[in-house]
């Protein structure tokens, strides 16, 4: 599916860590995401996954290690994080709209106040950011009266209005009745096709088979194993990697 | 199985309606029936007492509720004003002590320290006291420059004591807010002062308003309480006027001025503390 080839790098991770309290989460991870390129995180709750964005994305603090975007330290305490965060796009597993306002004021707040659009011109894009992601006609509703998928939609279209150089997307299909899966991954597969950046958290092997173009195992804070879908998921080298996919294939998720 | 079969199903729904109904007829004239009991027969005790002749001449004397009447409405009017002014500060002052007290950052540690001593402090002296210690205490100062007239220093006490009170409204509101609802502001991009102003904030207070609206409601009647240092307010007026005239009737026209304002604002406050208005 790598429709635009891989280009310059994008994010680098250099052996991070974090503890939170006497619990390492990660415990030195490397990672190079490319332009275009498509990361899967896979592994079992609690590997890590999620920490490892919120790092990536400046909500949480790093305890040693480096991460770099386009080729600058973001993890330096002289960076100011909102400037990163205003280049990077996250996405939630609990989609965590704003339930007091619309979906279009959801997806045009970080236009608006943190890259200073004009009301009409963010208004404009995320009418057309609502209607790219199947949501036309629902600019006006609140995300209560939304199915799960229409407001991770809306998620990912929020993410996505502030021209991220890379998305960040952790486990966005996890909170969702299983009807409502595809609509969310049509949505991710689209990104990709279009040449996204992504690094995707996610259960759904079926999913990072498709759409990642390399997929990497995260068991205890480490990267145990990383390479191209068919390998990782295929015949993957390290016995605990086998052993995750056993339990995904038994509970009929792979 | 007959008896269902006999049935079309539209008479089913009409008997069970019917019944409906009746259970509802006889429900309201239970509570009909238990309110006469009750209520009547608490105002027939009262008015078979002893002493009700002499105390229906000294509280609702109608010729001297006729006469007090506006006059104390004049000073009720002082007690409005009041209460909307100290309530307007009050308002932005908690708000804007509350945003202080859960501010993070080792910078504003100083402020939330002050934040924290000034709530504990005022919501923990009496109302009464504070409106005694801030009416004689400021003026003995003698310092040039700091208000003496007793309804701004009154004014001050009642603002002093109720900013305390609705800082802890507000903080509890702000708190309710998912920490997740903090990260996706800041993963759009703003930052947190913006992520306090248009996320946390418009949730929080919408949170709040039922508690809000119920500390409008003591404000209210605690504005009476300046009267302790002199302003003319409806109280103060009905207790002169009671002390001119032995007739406590005064002191009912007081208490009927400001039921007409905290009533309805009781039931404001139940509307939007519902169902509906809790959620959103």
């Amino acid at each position: 599916m790598s429709a635009i080839a891989p280009g310059d790098l994008v994010l680098e991770v250099r052996g991070v860590t974090k503890a939170f309290g006497e619990r390492e989460v990660l415990r030195g991870i490397d990672l190079t995401i490319h332009e275009h390129e498509a990361v899967a995180l896979i592994g079992a709750s609690g590997s890590g996954k999620s920490t490892l964005l919120r790092c990536i994305d400046l909500l949480e603090e790093i305890d040693d290690g480096d991460v770099f975007l386009d080729g600058e330290v973001i993890t330096d305490p002289a960076v100011a994080p909102v400037e990163v965060r205003r280049r990077l796009g996250l996405v939630f597993q609990a989609y965590n709209l704003f339930p007091h306002m619309t979906a279009l004021e959801n997806v045009i707040l970080g236009e608006r106040r943190a890259h200073g659009a004009s009301r009409a011109e963010a208004e404009e894009r995320g009418r057309a950011l609502l209607a790219r992601f199947g949501l036309a006609g629902r600019e006006g509703d609140r995300p209560d009266n939304l199915s799960g998928g229409q407001q991770q939609r809306i998620a990912i279209a929020r993410a996505f209005a502030g021209r991220p150089r890379a998305l960040l997307l952790d486990e966005v299909t996890s909170a969702l009745d299983p009807e409502l899966v595809g609509e969310v991954l049509a949505a991710v597969r689209d990104l990709k096709r279009e040449g996204m950046t992504m690094v995707i958290a996610t259960h759904e092997m079926s999913f990072a088979r498709e759409v990642a173009d390399q997929v990497a195992f995260l068991h205890e804070g480490r990267i145990l194993e990383q390479g191209p879908p068919t390998q990782v998921l295929e015949s993957p080298r390290q016995n605990e990697t086998r052993r995750f996919l056993g339990r995904l294939l038994e509970a009929g998720r792979a | 199985m007959s008896e269902l079969a006999a049935n079309p199903a539209g008479s089913r729904r009409l008997e069970r309606e019917a019944a409906k109904r009746r259970r509802h007829r006889r429900g309201q004239a239970i509570a009909a029936l238990s309110s006469i009991v009750v209520i009547g027969g608490l105002i027939t005790w009262i008015l078979t007492s002893p002493g009700w002749p002499e105390v229906r001449e000294l509280f609702f004397n109608w010729g001297v509720f006729e006469e007090s009447f506006p006059e104390v409405l004049e000073g009720f009017w002082l007690d409005v004003k009041t209460f909307m002014i100290v309530e307007a500060v009050v308002l932005v002052a908690a708000l804007a002590l509350a945003v202080l007290r859960t501010s993070r950052g080792p910078a504003f540690f100083p402020l939330r320290l002050l934040t924290t001593v000034y709530v504990d402090l005022f919501r923990g002296i009496p109302t009464v006291l504070l409106v005694y210690l801030v009416g004689f205490g400021i003026p003995a100062l003698r310092l040039s420059g700091l208000p003496t007239d007793p309804v701004v220093l009154g004014g001050i006490a009642l603002g002093l004591s109720y900013s305390a009170y609705v800082t802890e409204v507000y903080r509890a509101g702000i708190r309710s807010v998912h920490r997740s609802q903090r990260d996706a502001a800041l993963a759009v991009g703003l930052t947190e002062a913006q992520a306090m102003r248009h996320v946390i904030l418009p949730q929080a207070i919408r949170r709040v308003i039922a508690p809000l609206l119920n500390d409008f409601v003591a404000l209210q009647k605690d504005v009476a309480l300046i009267s302790i240092i002199g302003p003319q307010e409806a109280f103060r007026i009905a207790q002169i006027i009671q002390g001119e005239t032995f007739n406590y009737t005064p002191l009912i026209a007081a208490a009927l001025l400001y039921l007409a304002v905290t009533v309805p604002l009781a039931r404001v406050v139940e509307r939007m503390g519902g169902p509906e208005g809790a959620v959103r």
